[in-house]
């Protein structure tokens, strides 16, 4: 059966995945190094702990994500954060960062690397450096390739292959992104948080409402339509005569119908985005996706989905699997 | 693919008429008691909120003729209760159900934000800090204020779970999963 990784912004969400079937949690530290640093969310060690202990309780993995790149002087607090990751039991760490993954490879050999979706690894040469030079057993891919691509590089690499099947659709080179930089100071990559909250402002005006960003109006949207996303790259702007999406519309990725290829294009493991959300979110969406590879597993069709009201913008996208969208 | 929000209960708008001339100043030193006591059962709610500890929050019902003002404190959190939206660092606005749907994990919080049944507004941050919070500690008020009952509580336990069940609205902890 393929593996289910699924999200736990919090100790509540962890045990709402494990009670649902998640195979693997993933999860982060409260701070910087990690891709979901948000206000209330996220893990001190002791909570990690605890929470690697229930989930192992129940049979499940917990991965936790130091997937952030370090800063130069400061590199000390990655450090510690594998070093911690490993003595609270963690199955795997999920990093980013060439130099951080050499070190965990040096210093902790023995605690299973995965290479995050932020190192941006979306070809073979580069996959197989990774698993050849510094031990990575898999890699989360980009959410940019079709599945004939996936199929094409599983085919030519000795590590395996993790890939977003739900939750919010970043198609930009992740760990490269500088549009939340440029509007904010702040970016996924150095800080761990992407339109970081405390520069995102909604603003009733009449009978709509505008969300900015760092002081950007970003989008408005009109009475009754869904609120706006608050990052630059789902944003509406008007250049011209012409106003739209300029980087990509605002959905959110169901690749549920896809599992059944993705299973044939030879893919490990799927993963569920969303540690940011609630812990009944995590228990819907794992407990519909379990019963999804449950049904592949035993040559079933895909159970049909009831998933549409959970996703960002309440619009959804097979993505760039299928490529079907601009 | 658009997808349809939860259908959320709307408080009935004829049992909103006693809440217009009742007195505030005692419901709010209630809800003061009630919350003091849920945040020394549940410490790390003050934890999980980090910067915001001190942040005041306006939660308001948007189906009742009242908003409540919550001053969160490890051992002095204060909740006052006022006719119009007071001044507040965030304010967090929806129907009661769905307020109440968020704090026993029946909605999730940007599912609710996105089909505009939520309204954010002030400190964003201060805003989803309150939000992770109060997820992360699965309270249960109606199980609370059971508790505060005292020898009513086998009385008052059932009366809410029908309620519950009567009205739509999560009044207790919800366990199987979303509404």
């Amino acid at each position: 059966m393929m593996e289910l990784v699924c999200p736990a912004g919090t100790p509540a969400a962890l045990r709402a995945a494990v009670e649902a079937g998640a195979h693997a949690v993933y999860c982060g530290f409260n701070d910087e190094t990690n891709a979901r640093n948000f206000p209330g969310l996220n893990f001190n060690r002791q909570e990690v702990a605890e929470g690697i202990a229930f989930a192992h309780r129940h049979g499940t993995k917990v991965l936790v994500a130091i997937n952030t790149f370090p800063r130069a002087g400061q590199q000390d607090i990655w450090h510690r954060a594998v070093a911690d990751a490993e003595t609270a039991g963690a199955d795997a760490v999920i990093l980013a960062d060439l130099g951080l993954v050499a070190h965990a490879a040096e210093r902790h050999p023995g605690l299973r690397r995965h290479l995050s979706v932020q190192a941006a690894a979306a070809n073979p040469d580069a996959i197989n450096f990774y698993a050849e030079t510094f031990g990575v057993k898999r890699v989360v891919l980009p959410r940019v390739l079709t599945v004939a691509e996936i199929t094409a590089i599983n085919r030519e690499i000795d590590a395996e292959t993790e890939v977003f099947v739900f939750g919010g659709l970043c198609v930009m080179a992740e760990g490269r992104c500088s549009l939340s930089s440029y509007a904010t100071g702040l970016s996924p990559n150095m800080n761990g948080v992407c339109s970081p909250p405390s520069h995102v402002v909604y603003a009733e005006e009449g009978e709509t409402l505008a969300a900015r960003l760092g002081g950007f109006t970003i989008q408005k949207a009109a009475r009754g339509a869904p609120a706006p996303y608050p990052t630059l790259c789902k944003g509406c702007f008007t250049s011209g005569d012409t106003t739209g999406h300029v980087f990509e519309d605002p959905s959110s990725l169901d690749a549920s119908e896809l599992i059944p290829a993705l299973a044939k294009a030879g893919v490990t493991a799927l993963k569920i985005e969303g540690r940011q959300r609630s812990r009944a979110y995590v228990k819907e969406v794992v407990r519909s996706f379990r019963a999804a590879v449950e049904a592949v597993d035993a040559g079933r069709p895909v159970p049909a989905g009831q998933l549409a009201r959970l996703t960002e913008g309440q619009a959804a996208t097979t993505g760039a699997y299928a490529k079907t969208w601009r | 693919m658009f997808g349809h929000a939860p259908e959320i209960p709307v408080f009935p708008s004829p049992l909103t008429a006693p809440l217009r001339l009742a007195p505030l100043a005692p419901m709010g030193l209630a809800l003061t008691l009630i919350a003091r006591r849920l945040i020394a059962r549940h410490p790390g709610l003050i934890a999980r909120l980090g910067d915001y500890g001190d942040a005041r929050f306006a939660i308001d019902p948007t189906d009742l003729p009242l908003t409540l003002l919550m001053h969160p404190h490890p051992t002095h959190t204060r909740i006052t209760l006022h006719r119009r939206p007071p001044e507040a660092d965030a304010r967090i606005a929806g129907p009661l159900a769905g307020l109440l749907g968020l704090v026993h994990g029946a909605y999730d919080g940007d599912a609710l934000f996105f089909s505009r049944d939520l309204v954010i507004e002030g400190d964003t941050s201060a805003a989803l800090a309150l939000r992770n919070a109060i997820d992360d500690a699965e309270l249960d008020l109606g199980a609370e204020i059971a508790g505060l009952s005292g020898p009513l509580r086998a009385v008052l336990s059932p009366l809410i779970a029908a309620a519950g069940r009567v009205t739509g609205v999560a009044l207790t902890r919800v366990e199987g999963g979303m509404a």
